[in-house]
């Protein structure tokens, strides 16, 4: 086989090898290295010139790089040090010390066709650069449509917990998120108070005005009580007319107290349904919880009942501070 | 079918006729939901319906709305991931028709669960194509042959076209290769950024 024969043989099987001089000189390369390297400082120039020998480490001449033969080797263009390229060298005529060193773009495929805008042609038929390319391709856009997928089912979920810790008529926090929040004070021993609200008179605004009125009543209710409270607290409706109200880090008994005297002065001022005025009130039920306890979320329900429950025995309208202490008394301050 | 194909199918639907028509296409079509997820698995049947659907709303026969869904999908500039995927085949469009033979594995590859109707090329006198296909939803061989339209125009080939149901249901796509360098075609630049 002479020269031409072998290297149109070269150019069609590895179109990115370069044949090397004894001394290192270039004395041919293959089309898609000239795509790659200035074509017209190819031919007669030295291999080192136009490459260097990343690793391994310390081959900087001909005689190094022929011992490495058949390893493999990371080279770069001197003209684009970040370039990474792999590559192999083999002896092809041992008597006159010519090599041939087939290069690759390896994984940085993709840099290297965009760099030098390769196409199809500029690859063996047999090299699985194209189907690589194809898949970085196919997966990227497949992965495209899983995060889509995943940020709309994220959303969906948010959406989903959000409706599920909120009371569809008044947009207030339910029991189920009471009770998450009430279970983490509970757990932190962290101080904090309950108030249980039941409305007064209620039951005769549904009877007199019908549920739509009732429906309306509470929404206003829940509205004042958002407007009572910090952004801290926790207001939940927990039944028809029950609502409870957790509010952390209490300073005094005074504070608990002038929060349950504004809830019962402006739940009494009547609410207008279609021009009738609704007239209600609220009993409270109050027990502030401090630092260091150790009762459960269920005790703390049971003892904001009974104050509740002494609220209402003592004639509705008012607030009562639960006390540890035997009686529980109804408290003067409302009303 | 996938997810993908019937979430172009939507979108074939509601960027050619709009949103109320693809609305009474689900409805008709007796869905339960407005909106197909391009990466989970829908039964068969699903598909059918929705076409059958399709050409019900829009009166139109349905080989003609498949055609054009096959069209669409290698056309518009939305799913031009699509075009490309394809181009990725061969590097005339001689070499690309061959290579439809492996396009359900080369679309395995890139989404495992993605099934594509069972393709066989045989190339039967020279620029004689036939394309055999075998799929779930009667009618889709009209979708190979909106797409290969396209894909002839973007090599540069001028085709005959032609489709045939045997009675088996397999259906058949001739193809007869006029002229290979028709026109200019299409660049296909390997490493284009695809949005």
């Amino acid at each position: 086989m002479n020269n031409v024969q072998l290297n149109a043989m070269m150019d069609v099987l590895c179109p990115m090898h370069v044949l090397l001089e004894k001394d290192g000189t270039i004395s041919h390369a293959g089309p898609t290295v000239q795509k790659i390297c200035p074509p017209d400082r190819l031919v007669g120039s030295s291999f080192f010139d136009l490459f260097a020998v990343k690793r391994p480490k310390g081959i900087r001449n001909i005689e190094a790089l022929r011992r490495r033969a058949g390893s493999k080797l990371h080279i770069s263009l001197r003209d684009d040090p970040d370039s990474d390229l792999k590559a192999v060298l083999v002896p092809y005529d041992i008597d006159n010390g010519k090599v041939v060193i087939n290069l690759s773009f390896g994984i940085s495929i993709l840099d290297g066709v965009r760099t030098y805008a390769l196409s199809n042609a500029d690859f063996a038929a047999t090299d699985l650069a194209i189907e690589m390319l194809y898949l970085i391709e196919a997966k990227s856009a497949a992965m495209d449509a899983s995060r889509q997928l995943n940020l709309r089912l994220q959303g969906a979920k948010i959406a989903a917990e959000e409706q599920a810790f909120t009371d569809t008529l008044t947009g207030l926090k339910n029991r189920r998120a009471l009770d998450h929040v009430l279970t983490r004070l509970v757990s932190t021993q962290a101080s904090f108070a309950v108030m249980q609200i039941d409305l007064d008179f209620f039951k005769a605004v549904n009877d007199t005005f019908g549920h739509a009125a009732g429906d309306h009543v509470l929404q206003a209710v829940a509205q004042i009580m958002v407007e009572e409270t910090r952004n801290a607290d926790t207001v939940a409706r927990v039944g028809g007319d029950e609502f409870t109200l957790i509010l952390p880090n209490v300073g005094s008994e005074q504070m608990l107290l002038s929060i349950g005297d504004r809830l019962i002065e402006r739940l009494e001022n009547p609410i207008k349904f279609q021009g009738n005025p609704c007239n209600i009130s609220a009993s409270i039920g109050t027990v502030w919880i401090q630092e260091g306890h150790m009762l459960d979320a269920k005790d703390i329900l049971a003892d904001a009942d009974m104050a509740l429950y002494q609220s209402k025995n003592a004639g509705r309208s008012r607030q009562t501070l639960f006390q540890k202490t035997d009686i529980v008394a109804p408290s003067i301050w409302a009303d | 079918m996938h997810g993908l194909i019937n979430r172009s199918v939507q979108n074939y639907v509601t960027d050619t006729f709009g949103h109320d028509v693809w609305g009474q296409v689900t409805g008709s079509a007796d869905l339960g939901f407005t909106d197909f997820e391009a990466m989970m698995t829908y039964e068969d049947d699903v598909t059918t319906r929705v076409i059958d659907a399709l050409s019900l709303v829009t009166s139109r026969p349905r080989h003609d709305l498949l055609e054009d869904i096959g069209t669409y999908l290698v056309s518009t500039p939305k799913l031009e991931g699509v075009r490309r995927l394809l181009r990725f085949g061969g590097v005339t469009f001689e070499e690309f028709l061959l290579s439809l033979d492996d396009l359900p594995d080369r679309a395995r590859l890139a989404v495992s669960d993605l099934d594509l109707p069972e393709l066989e090329m045989d190339e039967r006198a020279s620029g004689c194509f036939e394309l055999l296909c075998r799929s779930a939803v009667s009618g889709f061989g009209y979708v190979f042959v909106g797409m290969l339209r396209v894909i002839a125009d973007d090599y540069g080939a001028l085709v005959l076209l032609d489709h045939e149901t045997g009675n088996d249901g397999v259906e058949k796509v001739f193809i007869t290769l006029v002229d290979k360098d028709f026109a200019q075609g299409r660049q296909f630049d390997l490493g284009a950024r695809v949005g």
